[in-house]
C-alpha cells in the first residue's frame, strides 16, 4: 500500500515539475529552416544563446496552417511564436492566429528594419502582425562549364531574356541538352518567377498589366524560350538537385533552394541576377516574419526570443550558417563560407543592378494568396505547356484575377502604380 | 430477456460511434464547406471548380485511368487467382510474393516506379545497355503524355492488383469442388468449366472486388503525384491542390463531393449489373 502511495506521489510530483518546465519554455513553430541540418543549426547555434529556452519545431506550410487553425478553434494554445514567410502568415490574420506585436515594433525599427518591410508586416491591417525576421530573394546559378556557350557580347551579370534564350539555345545546339531549368514542379516557386521577375521586367507591373500588349509579347517570347528549357522543369521543386546531378546547367530559384548545390561545390558555380527585359530587371525580395499567437502560453518568452533573433549578431549568424540575410542593420563578415559567399554575391548583384525593378510580395490578399499564384501558374500551363492561344488565355485568367482583387479589395502594389481601391487589371 | 434484445445494438454500438465520429461528421462538414461561401449558402465553390483550367482534364484523366486499369486488373487478378488455386506446392509462398505490393503505401509505390521510369532510372539504364537508346529518354514529362499515362497505369496495376487477387482467391475457395468434378465427368473442357461454373459462382466476389477497386481508383492520387507531379491532373490531386496549394478548402470540398458522387454512382452500377439472385448464392 505504502509503495503504491509513494509511486502515486512521485508521479504527481514529476508531472508537476513537468508542467513547471513547460510553462518556462517557448514553443516556436516554423515553416522555415525545415531540413534537418538547418533545424539543427537553429537549435544548436542560433537559439542556444537565447536568454530563455526555446523549442524549435518545424512544419510544412500546409500542416502549419491546419495546426494554427486547429489551436485557434480549440481555444487551447501550445505554440507561442511562429516563424513563416510573409505569404504564409497572411492567412493567419483572417483565421485569428496572430496577436498584434506593436510592442516589439519600435525595437525592430531601431535596429534598422526598413520601413517598407515593417509595413509588409502589418498584413493589410493597422497593427504590426509580424516582425520581419530574415530575407532572401531569387537568383540564377550556372555551372561554370556553361559560360563558354554565352552568346557573343553577353555579360552574365547583365543578361536580357533574349540573351538567356540564345545561351540556352547555344547549349542545346552544341550539346543536345536542354540545360536551362526552372522550378515549375508542384512545390516549386515558379509563380514567384512570373510575379516578381518576368511580368515586371516585360510589363512594368504584375496585376494591372496582366493582359496588356506587353504581356502578350512576353508570353510569346517566354514560350519560345521554353523550347530550350529542360522538360523536367515541370517537375522540379528545388533547383539544387538537378544542378548537382548535371541535368541542368543554368537555373533560377530561391537562394535557399540553390544553397546545397553551391555549398557542396562552390568552385563549380557562378551566381548572377535574373535577366532583364524592356521595363527593367524585376526582382522580388522575400521576407519571413516572426509572430506571436493570441493567448500564447508564454508571450514573454516569445517576445524575448524575437528580440534575440533580431540582434545583429544573431542575424549575421543566420546568414553565415543558413544563407538567409539580415533584415536589421548588420555587416556581413568577409570570411563567409564559399557557397554562402556565392549566394551573397548573387543577391548583391541583383539588388545593385542599375536597372533593378523591385517587385513586392503580394500585399493584402490574405487567404487568397494561393489562388493569386494559381492564376499565374494556370496561365503558364495553358500557354506554354498546353499551347493554348495567348490572347484568349490572358483574357480568361484576367477575369479570375480581377475577381480575386475585388474580393480582397487589395490595392495595387509595386511595381504596379498605387491604386485607391481594389487593383484593376487594365 | 431484455439482454438478448439489447445485445446486438451493444455489439454494433462501438462501430457505429466510430463511423459517426470519423465518417458522418466529417462528411456533413465537407458538404457544408462545399455549399457555402463566406458562411452563406452558395454554389460558388462548384462554379469555381467547373470553371477551373484543370477540371475537364482531371475528369477525363481519372476516367481514362479507371477504364484502362480496372478491366486489365480484373483479368490479371483472375488469371493469378486461378494459377494460385491450381498450385500444389509453394502456394503460400507464391501468394505471399503476389501480395507484397499490398503492404506498400501508395506514395512509396509511386516512388518505386519513379526510380524505374525517370530520366536516369533503371528502365533507361537497361535500354541504354541494350543499345536501344543513346541518352536518357524522358518518359514522364508533359511532352510525352502517352508514356506518362502508360507509366501511371503500370504503377497502378502493379500496386493494386493484389487486393483483387486476395478477394478472388477467398471467393474461389468457397466454390465447392463437386460442381467442377461433376462437369468434368460429363466431359466439360476446363474453359467451359471456368466459364459456366467458376465465373458465375465467383460473381459476388468479383462484385466486391470491382466495387472496392473502382472506388479506390477514382481516388487515385499518390502514385500519380509521385510520377507526374502536375503533368497528369486527376480529381483527388485537384482537391489536394485546392486545399494545400491554392488554400481554398471550399473548392477542395467541392472536388471531394464530386469524387464521392462518382464513386457512389459506380458502386450502384456494379450492384445493379452484377446482381446475384439470393437463390443463386452459394
Amino acid at each position: 500500500m505504502t509503495t503504491i502511495r509513494t509511486l502515486l506521489a512521485i508521479t504527481a510530483l514529476s508531472s508537476l515539475t513537468l508542467t513547471g518546465a513547460l510553462a518556462q519554455e517557448t514553443i516556436f513553430l516554423s515553416t522555415q529552416l525545415r531540413p534537418v541540418e538547418e533545424a539543427t543549426k537553429v537549435r544548436q547555434i542560433i537559439l542556444r544563446s537565447a536568454p530563455n529556452p526555446v523549442t524549435f519545431v518545424v512544419e510544412e506550410p500546409s500542416p502549419f496552417q491546419t495546426r494554427m487553425d486547429a489551436e485557434t478553434q480549440a481555444g487551447r494554445r501550445t505554440i507561442s511564436m511562429v516563424g513563416a514567410l510573409h505569404g504564409e502568415l497572411s492567412p493567419l490574420v483572417g483565421s485569428k492566429g496572430l496577436d498584434p506585436v506593436d510592442d516589439l515594433a519600435a525595437k525592430a525599427r531601431e535596429r534598422g528594419v526598413p520601413d517598407a518591410m515593417m509595413a509588409l508586416g502589418k498584413l493589410g491591417t493597422d497593427k504590426q502582425m509580424y516582425i520581419p525576421w530574415m530575407q532572401a530573394t531569387y537568383i540564377m546559378a550556372a555551372r561554370k562549364e556553361a559560360l563558354q556557350y554565352l552568346p557573343a557580347g553577353a555579360d552574365v551579370n547583365a543578361l536580357t531574356y533574349a540573351q538567356l534564350k540564345d545561351w540556352a539555345k547555344n547549349i542545346q545546339d552544341r550539346t543536345g541538352k536542354r540545360a536551362l531549368g526552372f522550378p515549375a514542379g508542384p512545390k516549386g516557386l515558379m509563380a514567384r518567377f512570373f510575379q516578381g521577375y518576368l511580368y515586371p521586367s516585360y510589363t512594368g507591373g504584375v496585376v494591372a498589366t496582366f493582359k496588356s500588349a506587353d504581356a502578350e509579347a512576353m508570353w510569346t517570347a517566354f514560350k519560345d524560350l521554353w523550347t530550350h528549357v529542360n522538360p523536367n522543369s515541370a517537375s522540379y521543386d528545388f533547383m539544387q538537385e538537378p544542378l548537382m546531378a548535371g541535368e541542368v546547367m543554368i537555373a533560377f530559384d530561391h537562394v535557399a533552394r540553390l544553397k546545397d548545390a553551391l555549398v557542396a561545390a562552390p568552385n563549380d558555380y557562378v551566381t548572377f541576377p535574373a535577366p532583364s527585359a524592356g521595363k527593367g530587371r524585376g526582382f522580388m525580395p522575400v521576407v519571413a516574419g516572426l509572430g506571436i499567437a493570441p493567448g500564447a502560453p508564454n508571450r514573454a518568452g516569445a517576445a524575448a526570443a524575437i528580440d534575440h533573433l533580431l540582434k545583429p549578431e544573431t542575424q549575421v549568424a543566420m546568414a553565415r550558417e543558413l544563407g538567409f540575410f539580415p533584415v536589421v542593420k548588420a555587416d556581413l563578415p568577409a570570411d563567409l563560407p564559399g557557397g554562402i559567399k556565392l549566394l551573397v554575391e548573387g543577391v548583391a548583384k541583383t539588388q545593385g543592378a542599375k536597372d533593378a525593378l523591385v517587385s513586392l510580395l503580394p500585399v493584402g490578399l490574405g487567404a487568397k494568396g494561393g489562388e493569386f499564384s494559381k492564376v499565374y501558374m494556370d496561365t503558364f500551363q495553358a500557354i506554354v505547356l498546353r499551347g493554348a492561344p495567348i490572347r484568349a488565355t490572358l483574357d480568361a485568367q484576367a477575369a479570375t484575377l480581377q475577381t480575386i482583387m475585388n474580393e480582397t479589395k487589395a490595392p495595387c502594389w509595386a511595381p504596379d502604380k498605387a491604386s485607391s481601391g481594389a487593383c484593376q487589371v487594365n | 430477456m431484455t439482454r438478448s434484445r439489447v445485445l446486438p445494438y451493444l455489439l454494433i454500438g462501438p462501430a457505429t460511434v466510430f463511423l459517426v465520429l470519423l465518417f458522418v461528421v466529417p462528411l456533413v462538414q465537407t458538404i457544408a464547406l462545399a455549399f457555402t461561401d463566406n458562411g452563406e449558402a452558395s454554389l460558388t465553390n462548384f462554379r469555381k471548380m467547373v470553371g477551373d483550367l484543370n477540371f475537364g482534364l482531371s475528369i477525363s484523366n481519372t476516367f481514362l485511368l479507371v477504364l484502362a486499369v480496372i478491366p486489365l486488373q480484373l483479368c490479371l487478378a483472375l488469371t493469378m487467382a486461378m494459377m494460385v488455386q491450381k498450385l500444389d506446392k509453394g502456394r503460400d509462398l507464391v501468394l505471399w510474393i503476389m501480395i507484397i505490393p499490398l503492404g506498400i503505401s501508395d506514395l512509396a509505390a509511386g516512388l518505386v516506379w519513379l526510380t524505374i521510369l525517370q530520366d536516369r532510372g533503371y528502365f533507361n539504364t537497361v535500354l541504354n545497355m541494350l543499345g536501344l537508346i543513346d541518352g536518357p529518354v524522358n518518359w514522364l514529362s508533359y511532352e510525352s503524355p502517352v508514356s506518362l499515362f502508360v507509366g501511371v497505369m503500370l504503377a497502378e496495376i502493379w500496386r493494386a492488383t493484389a487486393i483483387v487477387v486476395v478477394i478472388l482467391i477467398s471467393g474461389l475457395q468457397l466454390i465447392p469442388k463437386e460442381y467442377s468434378e461433376a462437369a468434368e465427368v460429363f466431359g466439360a473442357s476446363s474453359w467451359t468449366r471456368f466459364r459456366k461454373i467458376t465465373l458465375p459462382l465467383l460473381k459476388p466476389s468479383i462484385q466486391s472486388a470491382l466495387i472496392l477497386r473502382t472506388v479506390l481508383a477514382f481516388e487515385v492520387f499518390a502514385v500519380v503525384y509521385a510520377l507526374s507531379g502536375r503533368n497528369f491532373p486527376v480529381l483527388v490531386g485537384e482537391a489536394y491542390a485546392w486545399q494545400h496549394v491554392n488554400q481554398n478548402n471550399g473548392v477542395a470540398a467541392a472536388y471531394a463531393i464530386l469524387v464521392m458522387v462518382i464513386s457512389l454512382a459506380a458502386t450502384l452500377v456494379y450492384i445493379r449489373t452484377l446482381r446475384t439472385p439470393p437463390e443463386m448464392q452459394s
